[in-house]
């Protein structure tokens, strides 16, 4: 894809925002990925020019971060946390499940483009085991039927919002450009926090209740 | 009964709290306003007199971290906050930021301004979109209302407040490694000294702080170091944010004094699953050598914890019941260092691939004693060898397990394969178990 001089602005923007350019790759790699949906090489010679980096230089960078993909993902990128913890707790169970149920293996895609699949580590959200996470957005306490409901109504089109999230689903695309540090306006959308995140602030209150 | 102390969870349970609006309703941005008409060292000399420790799993006295940036040597000077939550188990910060942005960025202004840095980022794990959406809105709005900029509060102070999102390396949570990420290289930790308090982000001097170091800041600043060292153990000063996950029966957050057990803690949270006992847990992530019941007792702070041969890390608490396989919960955690190890240096690189590889045919059944000793010996060479603590975590889970359970792994190779039934110990079956 040919980039516009409108995402040229953009990306001067993001190097605007560090004191030295080279800080701005990572952002600039998530606005490539919010664009063409994968790091593709045009993106990267893009980067290297704006950056005055030797293309190896910037691939030497994506291809250190997991997240940076150098092929197309789905729609829908759904990780399923297999660290200890989730593993323990059914994620283990999900990922299986998932595997079977979508015909496809750790980091494939569905026919459709629509889902792809990816075992990812611990996502900081152990107090909601088994976490599934779909294009970075949490989707806490799933259960082998919940993560195959899930990928379905994404095959259909009507993903549900996310457990601590915005109010719908964000393509892949559209969050890359949240990673990249462009506002979607979103922010206000969903939960300040759930129940678990909650545990302690209630016990406290019970407690100042019970001596009240 | 320890009496427990929200102050950063305080308001968590307001819909708002995460606006500008939810925060000021309870005071906020009154510390910074406070903290900059006093003297920057008076700022760092109330945080080093609180007995604050870094929260982010080292324990190292901020304001003392604080102190070490060297003060009119014309070089600019820079705040870096640790966002990269990744340590497994660990699951405080995301919420925090969730919940209260703002109370991290009004910390960010006190500490820049207290080092004397015109520049402070934010350095946010990148697989928790909504998560860099509240901290993005939140600096938005903070420059919007004045707190960051050009002349802040009025004051003749400026600050740049920058948000950088990671992209899924857990190795960037080592702090010289996230500022080589930073300045836009692979994440790979840097030999120290030079420490970054001389040559840290752009090799000048930099604090690099934890989330939640950091937001405890304006709570200090509005109520006073007394008030903070009133909280906690003798060296072990104020309140803290527990994270209790796994077999238990309510996990979630819990905001306590520093001092506090795991007995007291599970007690809050409704103890271990119904009709289940405690196996073994972390008392701070992975990384951080497995405790038993044995260790109910002990008081959970930075003394208490390495007194009985672990580290209090990030207070990730997690708990398994019987139903699991130590050998499993120990291979995954060696797969996981074995992904995340950063190929720098040789004993971590090659190390954890072979203990993955050894654990892998434990799991299964193959093996022999002598293999226990190999991975043992395998520990040893990478202990205090490797170039950053990744190495070093990775041993740990393994060095502890074999301490605690050598008779699971034995049973392993005696048994033919793994004698546990993973399906008993998920989330499912105890929901089963409970309807």
């Amino acid at each position: 894809m040919a980039f516009t001089d409108q995402n040229i602005e953009v990306m001067d923007s993001i190097i605007k925002r560090y004191p030295r350019p080279r800080s701005a790759i990572m952002p600039l790699l998530h606005y490539v990925q919010s664009l063409e949906g994968y790091v593709t090489n045009d993106g990267i010679e893009l980067i290297a020019k704006k950056l005055e980096l030797t293309t190896a230089e910037v691939s030497a960078v994506s291809t250190f971060y997991t997240q940076y993909k150098r092929k197309q993902v789905g729609e829908y990128h759904v990780g399923v946390c297999t660290n200890t913890l989730c593993a323990v707790m059914g994620g283990d169970a999900i990922f299986a499940g998932l595997k079977d149920h979508l015909g496809i293996e750790n980091d494939g895609v569905t026919a459709d483009g629509k889902v792809s699949l990816e075992h990812i580590e611990c996502n900081a959200a152990c107090d909601y085991a088994p976490v599934v996470m779909a294009n970075w957005e949490f989707y806490d306490n799933q259960t082998v039927q919940s993560a195959k409901d899930l990928v379905d109504s994404m095959r259909a089109g009507n993903p549900p919002a996310p457990t601590r999230g915005p109010n719908t689903l964000p393509t892949w695309k559209e969050n890359s450009a949240v990673l990249a540090g462009l506002n979607d306006g979103r922010a206000n959308e969903g939960t300040q926090a759930g129940e678990p995140s909650l545990l302690g602030l209630k016990l406290s209150k019970g407690q100042k209740g019970a001596n009240a | 009964m320890t009496t427990l102390t929200p102050v950063l969870s305080a308001h968590w349970d307001e819909k708002d709290s995460f606006t500008m609006a939810g925060y000021k309703r309870h005071d906020g941005y009154k510390a910074a306003e406070k903290a900059l008409k006093m003297e920057p060292d008076a700022v760092i000399q109330l945080v080093k007199d609180s007995g604050l420790r870094g929260r982010g799993g080292a324990g190292f006295p901020t304001g003392m971290k604080w102190g070490f940036i060297p003060q009119g040597d014309n070089k600019d000077h820079y705040l870096v906050v640790n966002a990269d939550e990744s340590e497994p188990g660990t699951c405080k910060d995301m919420p925090l930021l969730l919940a209260n942005p703002h109370v991290l960025i009004e910390g960010m202004i006190i500490a820049s301004y207290a080092i004397r840095a015109k520049y402070a980022f934010v350095y946010v794990r990148g697989e928790v979109t909504h998560v860099v959406r509240r901290v993005q809105q939140a600096i938005q709005d903070a420059y919007a209302a004045g707190y960051l900029g050009k002349n802040i509060f009025g004051s003749g102070v400026d600050l740049e407040l920058v948000l950088h999102v990671g992209a899924g390396a857990y190795i960037c949570g080592e702090e010289t490694a996230l500022l080589d990420s930073l300045e836009g290289f692979r994440g790979q930790p840097r030999l120290r000294p030079p420490f970054p308090a001389i040559a840290g982000l752009y090799a000048r001097p930099t604090v690099v702080n934890n989330v939640e170091s950091i937001s405890s800041v304006p709570s200090i600043i509005n109520n006073g170091a007394e008030w903070f060292s009133s909280m906690g153990t003798e060296k072990s000063k104020g309140m803290t944010i527990y994270s209790l996950s796994g077999h238990v029966t309510n996990p979630g957050q819990i905001e306590a004094p520093l001092g506090i057990t795991l007995r007291e803690l599970l007690n809050l949270a409704g103890g271990v699953r119904e009709g289940h006992q405690l196996k073994f847990w972390t008392p701070g992530g992975s990384s951080t050598p497995i405790f038993t019941a044995a260790q109910l007792d002990t008081p959970l702070d930075y003394e208490g914890v390495a007194a009985a041969g672990s580290m209090l890390g990030t207070k990730a608490l997690q708990i398994f019941d019987e139903t699991t396989c130590v050998v499993r919960a120990v291979l995954r955690w060696s797969e996981f260092y074995k992904h995340e190890s950063c190929g720098k240096c040789t004993p971590c690189r090659e190390g954890t691939y072979w203990l993955v590889q050894i654990l892998r045919d434990l799991e299964n059944g193959k093996g022999s004693e002598a293999d226990l000793e190999k991975l043992l010996d395998l520990c040893d060479n990478i202990l205090g060898r490797a170039f950053c603590a990744l190495g070093d975590g990775a041993t740990s889970p393994i060095t502890s397990s074999i301490k605690h359970f050598r008779d699971e792994y034995i049973a392993h190779f005696t048994h033919g394969g793994c004698p546990f039934d993973p399906h008993a110990s998920t989330l499912f079956a105890s929901a089963k178990a409970g309807a």
